[in-house]
């Protein structure tokens, strides 16, 4: 994978309470750490919230991010997912400048990567995709030519991989 | 919250009253705790560092909020950087006016959550003691630090039904918060296999022996192995300078022997130390031949700067205690370091520190004065200091026999910090003698204080190295600004510090000549009762040696210029 020297998911468990997001992120402001994309939602637990942070780890070292990031009271556990060993999945949210003449080619790469269209206008498409990292930036990459009005990612959210042997 | 704070035997309260916080003052009228009415908020916070450095124990400050507790900011942030347990207690706008921009208002826990190590905005009544119990736990396991609780004013007035909380529910309410206390032991027996086998080792002492009570079992460990030891600025008492084994303070105002001693070993033992850079000088090139053991009680300091051989996350007694265990099961004893040792006895007797004898005519020597105070100082005197030359030359002049007894701002660098820092010392042991040596820079900063200790009754004495100058920058100004001296004159004389100090209710004395220094002296450890001021008019032509210039490498320290350059670098 391409950008898998350069990026690694932290899985952070924090205590779901007011201000503990702003404690994360000014962490990262204040020690010049750079964060790609960042998914924060409550687990099955209320009391425990989950926040998803993609970091650049060609700047810093992933062990004294954690390591800062462990010393703030509110947050539990810290899982690292390495792009090798997890699963990975954003979301992205297009919309598509198409005169009626592309619009049946727009449509087909949708459907080829898996997207549905979740607008129609009169000039313009509204999309979504959802999928592995990578792929959402070649549909990106895709979609430039026709003319990208509005783009909207989410963020990774990643799990482990399982085990496939005993 | 005032009988929490009972219940967490806080002694006193540094402190000053305003709309918020009034809720908790009345009940301090009929509290046993003392509490000490400061006249600037800053004060407040240096003094509970200073009472928490000698005491050990978390010092209390209490301010209302919006300007007081931004006048906490610095304070805080001087604890922070320096691990001072230390809590905090800020009032805030009632829960209604919260971010509306109400009278006093400001989001205390947004500016403070950089400088401490946990803050708290209080919403609920019934959680104030919970809250408490959490900050002083807080504030003095793990590695200590300043915490905050910032309380609106209708909390503190609610009428709730008391309850305090046990030690589990304090823990299990913290389920985050951990610390690591005890070292693996896999690495713990490497630790005594390096240190067993190292030809020219050396024990570089840090902070966290005091913070972690670790000094008798740092001299186990020394004295066992016959290992030299350094104490950085933060360590200066953790091992006694009268020891034979004190190679004393390392980094960039350190003396010749500690710096060149790290250069030089083979392996360093790195004991609750962060390598900050001002030890290390350009870290590149830091004690390049040495492996490193590193113990800390911060996991994220191992590795941080240099990456150990050994990192040990755990408290430095415990740890010190397990390796002189392992040492003494693998049979391991003092190694043959008689040739280390005598190296470092020549760069001892070759690089001493020095400066030029007094002139006649010339303003008093400052480190002749720093000599004064010493040597007549009473037996367990506690020295605090501000920042800058004064603080260089207090250490290096001062002889640390005995932990605790030096309290000084570190790793922040906070000029002020010693008249307010020395109050609280002194409140914390009131048996002991407490000298503040200051600058006359610095104590314009705080000397409102002084109006405290007068009122208050807390007889601290105050030396001021008065050079007329902000001395440590007129220093770099002239290393290195070819003696542009830009911005850095303040005048001997203005203020007059004699009058200034005598108005703030000081007994108060100028010394220019030297044969006055030690009479006056010996005046001021006399008086029991009342402040005391020194204004030693000092030579603002002296210079802080050694040297390491920022970012220049250890092995390019400046010593004085009468000390010829050398020629005794390692051949491996």
């Amino acid at each position: 994978m391409a950008s898998s020297a350069t990026h690694q998911t932290l899985s952070v468990l924090v205590e779901n309470r007011s201000g503990v997001l702003a404690r994360v992120s000014g962490l990262f402001a204040r020690r010049g750490f750079n964060i790609i994309s960042l998914a924060v939602a409550p687990t099955d637990d209320s009391n425990f919230s989950r926040i998803n942070l993609v970091i650049d780890v060609e700047e810093t070292s992933v062990e004294q991010i954690t390591k800062q990031l462990f010393k703030l009271v509110n947050v539990v556990k810290i899982t690292e997912l390495l792009p090798s060993e997890s699963v990975e999945r954003e979301l992205l949210m297009m919309t598509i400048s198409v005169a009626s003449d592309a619009r049946s080619n727009v449509i087909e790469l949708v459907d080829i990567f898996g997207g549905k269209i979740v607008d129609v206008g009169i000039n313009a498409l509204t999309v979504m995709v959802a999928g592995d990292p990578d792929r959402l930036d070649d549909f990106e990459d895709l979609m430039r030519p026709y003319g990208i009005i509005e783009l909207q990612r989410t963020g990774r959210v990643a799990l482990p991989k399982l085990r496939k042997a005993i | 919250m005032i009988k929490s704070l009972e219940m967490e035997q806080v002694e006193v309260v540094f402190g000053l009253p305003g709309g918020c916080i009034l809720p908790a003052y009345d009940p301090i009228l009929d509290s046993p705790i003392r509490h000490i009415l400061v006249r600037h908020e800053q004060g407040a916070g240096h003094m509970a560092e200073g009472y928490a450095h000698v005491t050990g124990r978390p010092g209390v400050a209490m301010v209302t909020s919006g300007p007081a507790a931004t006048n906490l900011v610095t304070p805080l942030c001087d604890a922070y950087m320096d691990s001072v347990p230390m809590v905090a207690i800020t009032g805030q706008v009632g829960r209604a006016v919260i971010g509306t921009d109400g009278f006093q208002e400001c989001d205390t826990v947004g500016i403070t959550r950089s400088v401490t190590k946990h803050n708290e905005l209080i919403m609920d009544p019934d959680g104030i003691s919970l809250a408490v119990r959490q900050a002083f736990h807080l504030a003095i396991t793990g590695r200590p630090g300043p915490v905050l609780l910032d309380v609106p004013k209708d909390v503190l007035q609610a009428e709730v039904d008391w309850y305090w909380p046990t030690d589990d529910e304090v823990s299990s309410s913290l389920p985050g918060y951990r610390p690591t206390t005890k070292g693996h032991p896999r690495m713990i027996k490497e630790a005594a296999r390096l240190i067993g086998q190292a030809r020219r080792p050396v024990i570089y002492a840090g902070g966290g022996i005091l913070k972690a009570r670790a000094a008798e079992a740092l001299k186990q460990l020394a004295e066992r192995m016959g290992i030299p030891v350094v104490t950085t600025l933060m360590a200066r008492g953790a091992f006694p300078d009268d020891h034979e084994l004190c190679l004393g303070m390392p980094g960039m105002h350190g003396n010749y022997t500690a710096i060149t001693a790290l250069q030089e070993a083979d392996l360093l033992i790195a004991l609750g130390t962060r390598f900050d850079d001002r030890v290390t000088g350009r870290v590149g090139a830091f004690a390049p031949h040495a492996k490193v053991i590193h113990v800390d009680i911060d996991p994220a300091e191992l590795g941080k700067i240099r990456q150990p051989d050994v990192p040990i996350v755990g408290d430095c007694n415990q740890v010190i205690t397990e390796i002189i265990k392992a040492l003494e099961a693998a049979g391991s004893g003092a190694a043959d370091l008689t040739e280390w040792r005598s190296r470092i006895s020549g760069w001892q007797e070759r690089f001493p520190l020095h400066y030029d004898p007094h002139v006649e005519g010339d303003a008093l020597k400052p480190q002749q004065v720093m000599e004064g105070l010493r040597d007549s100082a009473p037996n367990g005197t506690i020295l605090a200091s501000g920042v800058g030359q004064h603080q260089m030359w207090a250490s290096q002049y001062w002889k640390f026999n005995e932990p605790y007894t030096w309290v000084n701002s570190g790793g922040l660098g906070t000029m002020g910090f010693s008249v307010p820092a020395a109050i609280g010392a002194k409140v914390g042991r009131p048996d002991r003698t407490v000298w503040a040596v200051d600058g006359d820079g610095c104590f314009q900063m705080t000397a409102q204080e002084l109006v405290t200790a007068s009122s208050e009754r807390i007889p601290i004495k105050v030396a001021i190295l008065n050079n007329a100058y902000l001395g440590m920058v007129r220093q770099w100004q002239e290393m290195f600004y070819e003696e542009r001296y830009s911005e850095v004159y303040l005048s001997p004389d203005l203020p007059d510090y004699v009058k200034w100090a005598e108005a703030m209710g000081c007994v108060a004395f100028r010394v220019e000549d030297p044969s006055e220094v030690q009479p006056v002296i010996d005046k001021a450890n006399a008086i029991d009762d009342r402040p005391v001021v020194i204004d030693f008019r000092t030579d603002a032509r002296e210079k802080v040696f050694p040297m390491v210039p920022a970012g220049a490498a250890n092995d390019d320290v400046v010593v004085h210029p009468s000390q010829k350059p050398t020629d005794m670098k390692v051949v491996q």
